[in-house]
């Protein structure tokens, strides 16, 4: 074996598991590794509110397990049985999605330790895709938020800058599939929460369409707007693992009756010599030019320029309402916020905590527990929740969002008139330093992070991003994005390895040629070196 | 769009079984004065001849057959209660008791 396993694409490992040139085993075994490598230890022993000193993009490994779940599948092999396209090969699972036998927390306190007595949908599609879920993955609480600094558990860490952000709130799937912890993640997205991570690690990831990935076992944050999808490091991996979770699902009764085929095929169409050619690509004006950092605006061009270079047809597209996209998005999204979180009572799961003083009454500890088990970001967006759903209020902001969510629609259909996808940057900047957004001061602006986002989810149609190169000023990961009607999932997969290819043949080679060493740097972290010091001293 | 006090929140926070403290009230009156502030003007943007849209797709409800199936066991429905007894989730008193 020439290539280091870790390296592999999960297409690639595939391959290579069914000509049994590695075995499953040895592929779980050589992502655990890498995952000791960098993830870090804890900071302190009995605190797992501290954080680890490396990534921390796992919150839970899942070691014996994935272990056993390979053993199977190479038994299997040998014996000759006929195994799913990516048997044996391991994923990372965000932890908003419940596993049995594994703990999920949703990275809040309200659920610390928490076991699901069930699977998740996909998770029982992983299952019986026979592929060994290496473990879970970090996020911001409940899914709320742009930079995992709102996990309970401590921020991951962004492999190509460990003093910035991954990204939210799939910051931990993001950064597993970037440092090689694992060749694909599942993640959900809301609002930008797989794309977004995606784009400031330079890494691939896709909003299926609104139905397309069943939300059965997925915990809720805003019903009408979230859905799972794959993170990887290329187009066709995540196509592949769509194919893989997708289809209908009788438990999710917003499940769309599509089947979930066609999307590897498109990405191997798109990359082929001349895949691009008559393809119709709008640029949405509104998504350019202000609020976008100038190295995200260049890269972007020069994606645009390569496609019409590859025979696209690239035309520029208006869309008037995205500019009210996220004032709707942050009323329609906090208010089911509130609604959906209300089930955290103390009572059936998770934390409970009693009053220090008077009577200990349902309502006091109701109180008291979601006091103590959610953090400052989850009680603002239930607050403003339930201000927009309150009796006054209720038309001028919850209604009237919805309304604007229908204009956003049609700004779509108007749109996919013209063209067969539309194009913009899938975040206007690059990761930024942990810790340099003030939310308290101004808590509006880590919200337009997911202003080139947000329109697709309200919206309902799919989105793909994928690394555009890393921007000339920083030198960080941009990320370009595709968006296509809904149901037409299969237009993105095509569209987005087509430009791959040519961003690779331009670049002289994917994105992470030029990505730090990560365990060098892991172990150049002052927490990390203080940490091992003290642990060799206790020896 | 009216001024967000700090008695509003504390409202708020009742209804949302929410603990604050003082100093959270008065903070976070600030910050959803910002925050509603922001987004107050999708509220000048659509006519009355827009429809609501509550849901991404246009699907209606969808019923599912009636069928025995295998759901969890009350044990395992229990299982990550903070506290049970006979098969039910126990909790603490429900009336203020005067």
């Amino acid at each position: 074996m020439t290539q280091n396993i870790i390296e592999l694409s999960a297409a690639e490992l595939a391959q290579k598991l069914a000509e049994r040139e590695v075995t499953s085993v040895q592929a779980v075994e050589a992502h655990l590794e890498r995952i000791a490598a960098t993830d870090g230890r804890p900071v302190e022993a009995d605190n797992p509110y501290a954080g680890k000193t490396g990534l921390n993009a796992f919150l839970h490994v899942n070691t014996e397990e994935a272990l056993s779940v390979a053993a199977e599948v190479d038994a299997a092999r040998e014996s000759g049985e006929d195994l799913p396209e990516l048997a044996g090969v391991p994923i990372a699972v965000k932890d908003l999605i419940v596993t049995k036998g594994q703990p999920t927390t949703a990275a809040s306190k309200m659920l610390e330790g928490w076991m699901s007595p069930y699977d998740g949908t996909v998770t029982q599609r992983l299952r019986a895709a026979r592929m060994p879920m290496l473990g879970k993955t970090n996020l911001d609480e409940f899914a709320m938020g742009s930079t995992t600094e709102h996990s309970a558990y401590g921020v991951t860490r962004n492999p190509w800058d460990l003093t910035r952000i991954p990204g939210g709130s799939g910051g931990g799937s993001a950064a597993a599939v970037t440092a090689f912890q694992a060749p694909l993640a599942l993640g959900t997205d809301t609002g930008g929460s797989i794309r977004q991570p995606a784009a400031v690690t330079g890494s691939v990831g896709v909003k299926p369409t609104y139905g397309s990935v069943s939300r059965y076992g997925v915990i809720a944050m805003a019903s009408s707007l979230d859905q799972v999808g794959p993170c990887s490091r290329t187009v066709l991996d995540a196509a592949l693992l769509h194919e893989v979770v997708g289809g209908h699902d009788p438990q999710d009764s917003t499940s769309l009756t599509d089947p979930a085929t066609g999307f590897a095929s498109a990405a191997r169409a798109g990359a082929a010599e001349g895949g691009l050619k008559g393809l119709r690509v709008g640029v949405v004006k509104e998504l350019t030019g202000e609020g976008f950092q100038a190295g995200v605006e260049q890269r972007f061009r020069e994606a645009v320029d390569l496609l019409r270079s590859a025979g696209a047809e690239v035309v520029e597209v208006e869309t008037p309402n995205f500019r009210y996209a996220l004032g709707a998005y942050y009323l329609i999204m906090s208010s089911e916020v509130s609604s959906n979180l209300a089930k955290y009572d103390g009572v059936r799961f998770g934390r409970r905590t009693l009053p220090t003083d008077g009577n200990l009454t349902i309502e006091r500890v109701m109180g008291a527990t979601r006091a103590a088990g959610f953090g400052a970001e989850v009680k603002r967006r239930t607050i403003l929740g339930t201000y927009a759903l309150s009796a006054g209020y209720y038309d001028a902001y919850y209604g009237s969002a919805q309304k604007v969510r229908t204009l956003v629609q049609r700004d779509f259909n108007a749109a996919f008139e013209k063209c067969d996808v539309l194009i913009s940057p899938t975040a206007p900047t690059t990761a930024f330093p942990i810790g340099s957004v003030d939310e308290h001061a101004d808590p509006m602006q880590m919200y337009l992070n997911d202003v080139a986002t947000i329109p697709t989810n309200l919206a309902g149609v799919p989105a793909i991003s994928l690394p555009a190169g890393l921007a000339p000023e920083d030198g960080l990961p941009v990320g370009v994005q595709f968006m296509a009607p809904a149901r037409e999932d299969a237009r993105l997969y095509c569209a987005g390895a087509g430009l791959e290819a040519l961003l690779t043949q331009a670049n002289g080679g994917p994105i992470w040629k030029d990505l730090p060493d990560v365990v060098t740097a892991v172990n150049n972290l002052p927490g990390t070196t203080s940490a091992v010091a003290t642990e060799g001293a206790a020896k | 769009m009216s001024e967000i006090t700090r008695d509003t929140v504390a409202h708020l926070a009742t209804l949302a079984h929410i603990e604050m403290s003082e100093e959270q009230l008065q903070a976070m009156a600030g910050e959803l004065q910002q925050i509603v502030g922001a987004v107050a003007q999708v509220s000048e943007v659509a006519g009355d001849d827009v429809p609501a849209t509550s849901h991404p797709l246009p699907l209606r409800n969808v019923m599912r057959e009636d069928v025995v199936g295998e759901p969890l066991t009350a044990e395992e429905a229990l299982s990550g209660a903070p506290d049970a007894e006979d098969g039910q989730f126990k909790v603490p008193a429900i009336l203020e008791e005067d």
